[in-house]
């Protein structure tokens, strides 16, 4: 079944159209990528999913309900998160309010009782925090949780940033190159550790890579992007020798 | 001394005691004179409005210019409705008041909470379409709107008497009026950044993109925290109208907004304690500069440039001064807490002995 859809989806800015009649399907449970060279509409069909572009053309679907338009902390809630390419912490804030703050989108007092401390938002305040927790130490970063988020290494702020995302309960994960930047150890540490997350948490993960090793590793399926166009989808083995990739990658060769 | 949470409650009912001393002192007279008073309730009038304004501006990222807006509404709402009626007919002599409102008169604790109420309504009005816009737009919108306020308030003479003002709005007796609401306003403004709505609005200070990301509904939390801002301006302002005894809509000019802007800035944006510092510093200040507007003549030589204005010449370059060389202002994004202060004072102690080893 897919939990998400996305259905027609043409994206154009002005006279450019970024994406164009894309249609994929993202399996519930399993690690897909989408890739291609760089421009070809990656990050938009991204952005189209997570809602901070409205489509010119299309449908996104979550779990079938029709969730185009919808605006990002809306989608959101409903179990989509996501992180970005270049990382997007609360960077002066500490590792625990990252994700304290990931939570608050689920908060049942309204903004008085949370002012007055009144008990039943004290217990949920609690609440919230034990749940940081325990999330923090089951990705390994609970010894960092008073930490100011810019001082971690770089491998640990993306870490965070996915710890950030899974702490809004969501569903699916939408990860925009989570490896940019890493060394070849720490892509492999990022991995297992994308692999682990999907089991824990029982996931759909969802993720634009460029790492070639990475993807072709760990994705179940792969859709090649280029130029706005799918031009192919498939297990890593069928991308790798699919003709028009090969091209889209490395150019036609003109004498041929 | 190691801060623990006994250390820290003894502390804290100590700095209340000497507070409340120093204030009780003060209200009988046994120490300073009306002015210093007058400049004291005046500086813990700054403190609210400037927490009030580094809610918004510090603690949410939205660079609002609207307080004096907010403050004018609080304050004519104090004076409109605690004027005694015995009085009304001689302050609004040209135009008579508005017949409904001549007959009306509130305590002044109900027209200072109502003040403040009226102004976060008119910040979640005007919030509606503004908060849609980004940084500088919204100071120029912001800004606007409190001139508007300001001009509907000198033409709307059946309310607000229109440019002649408002006159003998009742006195408080007791500094504990001022530096009540200072304390609660401000213990209500860090029990609100403390809460999870709190860090919320940090989350949009730091990163809108992000903070929406991850399911924070923008527009509402920002309407909330302008509204808030705006709630405690116009409590703000209401005092002033009874500290001054008077309003009229020039005291609340645009520029004047600029006072809290210079006091957080210097404070530190993000910073309550700071915030309040400043306040006091800057309100004593700005009667310590009134040295420079004064005529001076040294030495028989009359100094040219010390006449009226030159105060205001001097506090902009101090505002300038700051920008370019400390543009965290005195404490950034910290607060003082006892710890912070221990933790000084321990590596002051650390430090003296090892430099008497050396000699």
């Amino acid at each position: 079944m897919g939990v998400i859809k996305v259905e027609n989806v043409t994206m154009q800015f002005g006279g450019v159209t970024a994406v164009n009649n894309l249609n994929i399907e993202v399996e519930k449970g399993r690690i897909e990528a989408l890739i291609g060279p760089n421009g070809a509409g990656k990050t938009t069909a991204f952005n189209v999913i997570t809602g901070v572009y409205a489509p010119t053309k299309g449908n996104v679907l979550y779990k079938d309900e029709n969730i185009t338009g919808l605006t990002p902390d809306k989608i959101t809630k409903k179990g989509i998160a996501r992180t970005f390419q270049n990382i997007r912490l609360f960077k002066n804030l500490t590792v625990l309010d990252n994700i304290l703050i990931a939570n608050h989108l689920r908060i049942k007092s309204n903004f008085m009782s949370s002012t007055f401390r009144m008990p039943w938002s004290k217990r949920e305040e609690k609440q919230m925090r034990e749940k940081s927790e325990m999330l923090l130490d089951k990705l390994g970063l609970l010894t960092l949780k008073n930490e100011i988020a810019h001082s971690l290494p770089y491998g640990e702020q993306r870490k965070l940033e996915i710890a950030r995302a899974l702490a809004t309960d969501a569903n699916v994960l939408l990860l925009d190159e989570p490896a940019a930047g890493m060394n070849p150890s720490e892509t492999m540490e990022l991995s297992s550790f994308i692999y682990n997350i999907r089991d824990e948490f029982n996931l759909t993960i969802f993720m634009i890579e460029h790492h070639m090793d990475l993807v072709m590793e760990i994705s179940e399926k792969i859709y090649v992007l280029d130029f706005g166009q799918l031009i192919a989808q498939g297990t890593a083995d069928e991308i790798k020798n699919n003709q028009r990739v090969i091209e889209a990658y490395l150019g036609v060769d003109e004498d041929a | 001394m190691i801060i623990n949470k006994k250390n820290k409650l003894i502390l804290n009912i100590l700095l209340f005691l000497a507070f409340a001393t120093i204030i009780i002192l003060l209200d009988t007279n046994k120490i300073g004179d009306p002015y210093i008073k007058r400049v004291l309730n005046l500086s813990a009038i700054y403190a609210i409005v400037s927490v009030s304004m580094n809610l918004v501006n510090g603690f949410t990222g939205l660079f609002s210019l609207g307080q004096a807006g907010f403050m004018a509404i609080g304050a004519y709402t104090v004076a409109i409705f605690t004027v005694p009626l015995a009085d009304r007919a001689k302050i609004f002599y040209i135009t008579p008041q508005n017949p409904i409102l001549a007959q009306i008169e509130l305590p002044f604790v109900i027209a200072l909470i109502l003040g403040g109420l009226l102004a976060a309504l008119v910040a979640i009005l005007i919030g509606m379409p503004v908060l849609r816009l980004k940084s500088d737009y919204l100071a120029i919108a912001t800004l606007g709107f409190s001139e508007i306020i300001r001009i509907v308030f000198t033409n709307t003479k059946s309310i607000t008497n229109g440019a002649l003002g408002i006159k003998s709005i009742p006195q408080m007796p007791t500094m504990w009026v001022f530096f009540g609401v200072a304390l609660l306003a401000i213990f209500i403004i860090w029990l609100l950044i403390n809460s999870s709505y709190g860090r919320a609005f940090k989350a949009i200070r730091e990163d809108e993109v992000a903070a929406e990301a991850m399911g924070i509904n923008l527009f509402k939390h920002k309407v909330m925290s302008f509204s808030i801002g705006a709630f405690f301006a116009g409590i703000g302002g209401g005092l002033l109208a009874t500290l001054l005894a008077t309003v009229n809509p020039n005291q609340f000019y645009f520029t004047f907004t600029y006072n809290f802007l210079l006091i957080i800035v210097l404070g530190g944006m993000g910073s309550l304690s700071g915030t309040i510092i400043a306040s006091f510093v800057v309100t004593v200040g700005l009667e310590l500069l009134r040295f420079f507007d004064s005529p001076l003549t040294l030495f028989g030589v009359n100094i040219p440039l010390f006449r009226p204005g030159l105060r205001m010449v001097i506090f902009s370059l101090l505002l300038m001064v700051l920008v370019l060389f400390f543009r965290n202002g005195l404490l950034g994004q910290k607060e003082l807490s006892w710890k912070v202060i221990c933790d000084w004072f321990n590596r002051k102690k650390r430090k003296k002995p090892a430099e008497g080893g050396r000699a």
